[in-house]
């Protein structure tokens, strides 16, 4: 039979000839679907006012602890103890005078550089370390985050893509873990792995990919039956095309979405987690670490507790607003 | 139902015996065991207590001992407090626990429905930017930071309520308005988010052209509709509850469960982390599968049984 069919050959393909109106009609984008979402985002005040908030904190976490002699290691027996004192704050508190309103800097005749966020017990500069401890925390938490967002859109994406038995089996496994209260799980976790970076971030991981995966494979389920993707596959797109081609690019909006509010959670479960005292070790900071010390003497020198406390506040606050933001710009459809 | 029942149970029990071998083995990988303190006992002493808590038999055997007592509901015994079965202790302590978490869940359904009904009745005016501010707020704050600052401002600094320990009544207060933060912003959101969304609806208007009173329209048509879904939410409150009673317990010395967690962890008593670990797992998932059920039957429009409407 294949014998005696004519060959298609390249040269039997003609161009369609191009018509002026015609080309000016595709050259136009069709509506933008990011642009519209960016539009409608800056369009809330609170979403903008939380990404500037993450952006001036991100920019103080690098730069900060550079931004005087200090490093955020260095004892200094000397300065232990020093209120917060910067020029020009004096208003704000940050006058130098501790508990009993004596100011601790004339006091013990301290000449050199002021301590902006005052010192701890050995004389550490609070305001390098505190923005070294949000460096590490932001750290570990985009790690875990992006870690979560890697293994939990190949886990749904898969899931949903193949469907069937092997959706089965793979969802049994996704409901025996979410049937696990995930803190508990982190906890044992760290207490094998010895508290450490690596080790909150993998602690974090093992369970936090499960809510991505359900996110991405809803959205596969619903999109894997329409017709663009039924056109693509009668086109002999292969399953990787599909997949990273037409579906993955349209859940993007939710993996955003679920992205912004994994980075708050996971800030939070270090800050947690080194505040019953299986973070991270001294003299590394983090968030956590910080408030878990502030909070030990909170009663004679409470700026140590303050300032990471306003720090990570602001960054769980602005997270979780620019991600209401998001979702509501991205998908109003996912609004709750 | 009765069948969607059943099948949950079955799941419950496989969840459960999975979580059971995952702590078991992670206990087994520990650095240490709690006898491998050479300054306090002689090698002849740790080799009598590990006999005696069966630490010197083969792993499969300990674990079959283990799953075997825990059918008959023995968790145990504390390896550091001298024989003081696990059981006794969890009963012991869960009632400060429960106290604080049934008041936290008390005062933030409270605060959470008066915040959420204000903000959805004045949709769009500077009382719902405020309530909405405040839900942000209480989601975001991680309740032991919020915590320490409620103890040093309202238990030092103004000396309004005890600030730690637990020996009367007002002891508990703090403790519980620190964990209710959360369950009022959840509840306000969701609230406010399912009352727009209910008033919206034909049959107000219907409720409202009968010439029934506003009152009674928002009660009645209204907000009973709109606390449905908050059944729903109810599940993950319960486990952000009990994980805050960690730190909330350790915060304001609440001789409760979780500050015995927290300690087992720091003396590595295996059995207590255990115990503890099981028990809120098993509470976990038995309010989860209450949750579930409650839904079904507060809402007719869910279908469990997996009759017709459950399109897959």
């Amino acid at each position: 039979m294949s014998d005696n069919r004519q060959e298609i050959t390249d040269d039997l393909f003609v161009h369609e000839p191009l018509e002026e109106g015609k080309a000016e009609e595709i050259a136009n984008p069709p509506s933008n679907f990011w642009k519209e979402a960016t539009v409608r985002l800056l369009k809330n005040k609170g979403a903008v006012i939380g990404l500037i908030t993450i952006i001036v904190i991100s920019i103080l976490a690098i730069f900060g602890p550079l931004m005087n002699e200090y490093d955020y290691r260095e004892q200094d027996l000397l300065r232990s103890n020093l209120p917060p004192l910067a020029a020009g704050l004096e208003w704000l508190g940050l006058d130098g005078t501790n508990s009993h309103h004596t100011n601790v800097y004339e006091e013990r005749s301290i000449t050199n550089a002021p301590a902006w966020f005052g010192t701890d017990e050995f004389g550490r500069d609070l305001w390098t370390r505190v923005w070294k401890g949000t460096q590490i925390s932001l750290f570990i938490a985009l790690t875990a985050a992006f870690l979560d967002l890697m293994i939990g859109v190949i886990y749904g994406g898969i899931s949903a893509y193949y469907g069937g038995k092997v959706d089965d089996f793979m969802q049994r496994i996704v409901e025996v873990l979410v049937g696990i209260p995930n803190l508990i799980l982190i906890i044992l976790f760290i207490l094998i792995l010895e508290p450490g970076i690596t080790s909150i971030i993998l602690a974090m991981v093992i369970t936090g990919w499960v809510n991505m995966s359900r996110i991405v494979r809803g959205q596969i389920l619903q999109l894997k039956g329409q017709e663009f993707v039924l056109a693509s596959r009668a086109l002999g797109a292969s399953h990787n095309q599909l997949m990273w081609k037409h579906l993955i690019p349209n859940v993007m909006g939710p993996i955003i979405v679920t992205l912004m509010f994994t980075i708050p959670t996971a800030i939070f479960f270090e800050a947690f987690l080194s505040f019953i005292g299986l973070g991270l070790q001294p003299p590394l900071a983090s968030l956590g670490t910080l408030i878990e010390n502030g909070y030990q003497e909170m009663r004679y020198f409470s700026y140590k507790l303050i300032f990471p406390a306003i720090i990570i506040s602001a960054i769980m606050i602005s997270f979780n607003v620019l991600g209401d933001g998001l979702r509501d710009a991205l998908d109003p459809k996912m609004r709750k | 139902m009765l069948k969607f029942i059943l099948q949950r149970l079955g799941y419950m029990a496989i969840t459960l015996l999975i979580i059971i071998t995952i702590t078991f083995f992670l206990m087994q990988l520990l650095p240490g065991t709690p006898f491998s303190n050479p300054e306090k006992l002689s090698d002849r002493q740790i080799e009598i207590m590990n006999e005696k808590y069966g630490l010197d038999k083969p792993l499969a055997i300990q674990y079959f001992t283990y799953l075997g007592n825990l059918l008959q509901g023995d968790l145990g015994i504390s390896f550091q407090s001298q024989g003081r079965t696990v059981n006794a202790m969890i009963a012991e302590r869960i009632g400060p626990s429960a106290l604080i978490g049934g008041q936290g869940v008390v005062i933030g359904l409270v605060l959470g429905l008066i915040l959420g009904i204000i903000s959805a009745l004045k949709h769009n005016t500077i009382f719902d930017y405020g309530s909405v501010f405040v839900a942000v707020l209480g989601m975001s704050i991680p309740s032991f930071v919020f915590a320490a600052l409620m103890q040093y401002f309202i238990g030092v600094k103004w000396g309004l309520l005890p600030a730690a320990l637990w020996k009367d009544y007002s002891y508990s207060i703090m403790p519980s308005l620190a964990l209710s933060v959360l369950v009022t912003a959840t509840v306000a959101r969701f609230i406010r988010s399912e009352m727009l969304e209910v008033l919206g609806q034909d049959y107000v208007n219907t409720a409202r052209a009968k010439g029934i009173k506003e009152f009674s329209v928002i009660i009645r048509h209204v907000l009973r509709n709109a606390l449905i879904p908050v059944v729903t939410v109810l599940g993950p409150l319960a486990v952000s509850i009990m994980t805050g009673t960690l730190v909330i317990e350790k915060i304001f010395a609440v001789p409760g469960l979780g500050e015995q967690f927290t300690l087992s962890i720091l003396v590595n008593d295996y059995s207590v982390i255990m115990g503890i670990t099981l028990f809120y797992s098993a509470l976990f998932i038995f309010v989860i599968f209450l949750v579930d059920i409650l839904y079904g039957i507060l809402d007719p429009r869910i279908s469990i049984g997996g009759g017709k409407k459950d399109v897959r």
